[in-house]
């Protein structure tokens, strides 16, 4: 592991957090604002010193309190994004990336940073000032400069979130070519999943400054560690039960949901009686026949609502009647329209077997279910 | 017009703002960037000359830099001379005085600047000297240059803890607001009448240069 770090405080706000990411490798850690996230790039950075654990990269000890070592963020040779860009309003984009040249000669510093804007595909806007800059475009600026002190880190800090949606769809993609380039750890910090799941190898889930969950995006999607976990990754299908039956020939465990028996792969861990979140991805709710509605998991449902975009439409429907029983699945836009797929529509469901996942009860859930679920209103 | 007058003036606005250029700068990014017990009571001390009136002021320069004092009493060995009713004694106090002219400008345009804008300049590889050197000073010098502009107009204008503090001794403690304080006292209006417009046309530039010089503080 290229960058390993275990950062704990208790205040200005707790953390309890340990992460590690390798070369190449691109991390993103996410969470609600307010989880620590930001405070995490700091600690790395050496912009805020935690009050105990250390920071590692590749032989060298950056920080350690047991230790008493604490490298200034200027011998960190760290790459650092900030959230507004933070780039030097008095200066051109060509000086503010040649800030960051201090290690190189003074003669070759210019030469090396339009050097850097072009591999962030700046090229002719040297002379201007950040303020006659697009958004993109000062962002690009921020990246050059980062890329520039030729870092051993890079930490993005919500690179995205101060541009437009078009523009962000356009950086991104930039990003992803670029950092094919770079075989340095990146950490990146977003509260946006769908931006965590298009640039992440692994993604670190945060909770109120604790590490819950590190993990590939899609194991985190099917199998969160938690249901705190599937909730503060906007999992939709997040439901409460109980352990009814554990049948291990049949590889099912039976669980009961609003009065209902529904058959989930057998997951032993969770004793008879006991009260289970569980689980089910949009991709694992069936539309299914009528004539095929005895099926196995099959449950009546009532759309609630119908939301199209781009050829797929995502529908929620309601069991019994009841907000907190919202099933939410993916359709495509033309078999919703065969179907006559309508808030109203009583349709048939089923929730696969083997994509059910029990998950240790949360005692958040019962009092939030009904806000886990994305469209609940009709 | 009271050549001598006016040409000590200058010299004691001059000294003055150039003087409490560096301590201020210190003074204006200590209270603009760190918060530590005591900082609301360093801030009030600094403010205190504003709203103090200026006998009250001069009275407590006039005991602490007196002969008895132990600054007179370290001034008088040294040079022989005492310190109040010298040009010395006046600059000591017209530093006090001004403190706050030189140090709010400038802590309003160090406050201006964002955190991150210091802490890229860190993680940029730059030092502490080069930050303040490369960054803070561009960013901040429309303050200190009005915190110049400032204390030089104000410097030329006060009169009572001059008074106070340095008497009206031509050549060493007669200023111009003085000069014209005695020709008024004098019924030597011509003379009085110069020396004010002359005044009021410094402080009239000087005020300009301060609100165009707000106008351009750093943008966010």
């Amino acid at each position: 592991m290229t960058l390993s770090a275990r950062l704990e405080q208790t205040a200005p706000i707790p953390l309890a957090a340990e992460i590690g990411c390798a070369s190449g490798e691109l991390l993103a850690l996410v969470g609600p604002s307010g989880s620590g996230k930001s405070t995490i790039l700091r600690c790395l950075a050496g912009l805020h010193r935690p009050a105990a654990g250390h920071v590692r990269c590749a032989d060298a000890t950056w920080f350690d309190a047991a230790r008493g070592i604490d490298v200034r963020p200027q011998e960190r040779r760290v790459g650092f994004v900030f959230q507004n860009y933070a780039l030097f309003p008095h200066l051109s984009a060509l000086a503010n990336v040649v800030q960051a040249l201090g290690h190189l000669p003074p003669a070759e510093r210019a030469a090396r940073a339009r050097h850097w804007l072009a591999r962030c595909n700046l090229d002719g806007f040297d002379d201007r000032r950040p303020a006659e800059l697009s958004g993109g475009q000062q962002q690009r600026v921020a990246l050059a400069r980062a890329l520039a002190r030729e870092p051993q880190v890079l930490l993005l800090d919500e690179p995205f979130s101060a541009v437009d949606q078009v523009t962000r769809r356009k950086l991104l993609r930039q990003l992803i070519e670029l950092r094919r380039s770079l075989a340095i750890p990146i950490v990146l910090v977003t509260h946006d999943l769908e931006e965590a799941a298009l640039l992440a190898d692994r993604m670190t889930v945060l909770h109120r400054g604790r590490t819950l969950q590190t993990a590939a995006p899609e194991t985190m999607l099917a199998q969160p560690a938690s249901a705190l976990v599937a909730r503060l990754t906007d999992q939709p299908n997040l439901f409460e039960g109980k352990v009814l039956q554990h049948l291990p020939a049949a590889d099912t465990t039976l669980i009961e949901w609003l009065g209902r028996p529904l058959a989930a792969s057998h997951q032993p861990a969770f004793a008879v009686g006991e009260t289970v979140s569980w689980l089910v991805p949009e991709a694992a709710v069936v539309l299914v026949r009528e004539h095929q509605s005895e099926r196995e998991n099959t449950v009546s449902a009532v759309v609630s609502e119908r939301l199209a975009w781009r050829g797929h439409a995502t529908v929620s429907a309601r069991v019994d009647g009841r907000r907190e029983a919202t099933l939410n699945f993916a359709i495509g836009a033309a078999v919703a329209q065969r179907r006559g797929i309508v808030p109203g529509m009583r349709v048939p469901l089923q929730l696969q077997k083997s994509a059910i996942r029990l998950l240790a009860a949360d005692v958040a859930i019962a009092g939030q279910a009904g806000t886990t679920g994305k469209g609940q209103s009709t | 017009m009271d050549w001598q007058a006016l040409s000590l003036s200058l010299q004691l606005a001059s000294a003055t703002a150039l003087l409490l250029l560096p301590p201020s700068v210190w003074l204006a990014r200590l209270l603009a960037w760190s918060d530590w017990r005591g900082r609301a009571a360093l801030e009030a001390a600094i403010l205190l000359p504003l709203v103090l009136p200026p006998t009250v002021l001069g009275y407590y320069l006039l005991l602490g830099l007196g002969g008895a004092s132990p600054l007179g009493q370290a001034y008088h060995a040294l040079s022989g001379r005492m310190l109040v009713f010298s040009f010395d004694g006046l600059l000591v106090a017209s530093l006090i005085v001004n403190l706050p002219f030189a140090v709010q400008p400038m802590q309003r345009s160090f406050a201006a600047i964002p955190r991150e804008l210091r802490e890229a300049a860190w993680v940029s590889g730059l030092s502490r000297w080069q930050t303040f050197r490369r960054i803070e000073l561009p960013l901040a010098w429309p303050g200190i240059a009005a915190a110049l502009a400032l204390s030089f107009a104000h410097t030329l204008g006060e009169f009572g803890v001059v008074l106070m503090v340095g008497g009206s001794l031509p050549g060493e403690t007669r200023t111009i607001a003085i000069a014209i304080y005695d020709q008024a006292q004098a019924f030597n209006d011509a003379a009085a009448a110069g020396m004010s417009a002359l005044l009021l046309a410094l402080s009239f530039v000087a005020v300009i240069l301060v609100s165009r010089l707000g106008r351009s503080l750093p943008r966010r």
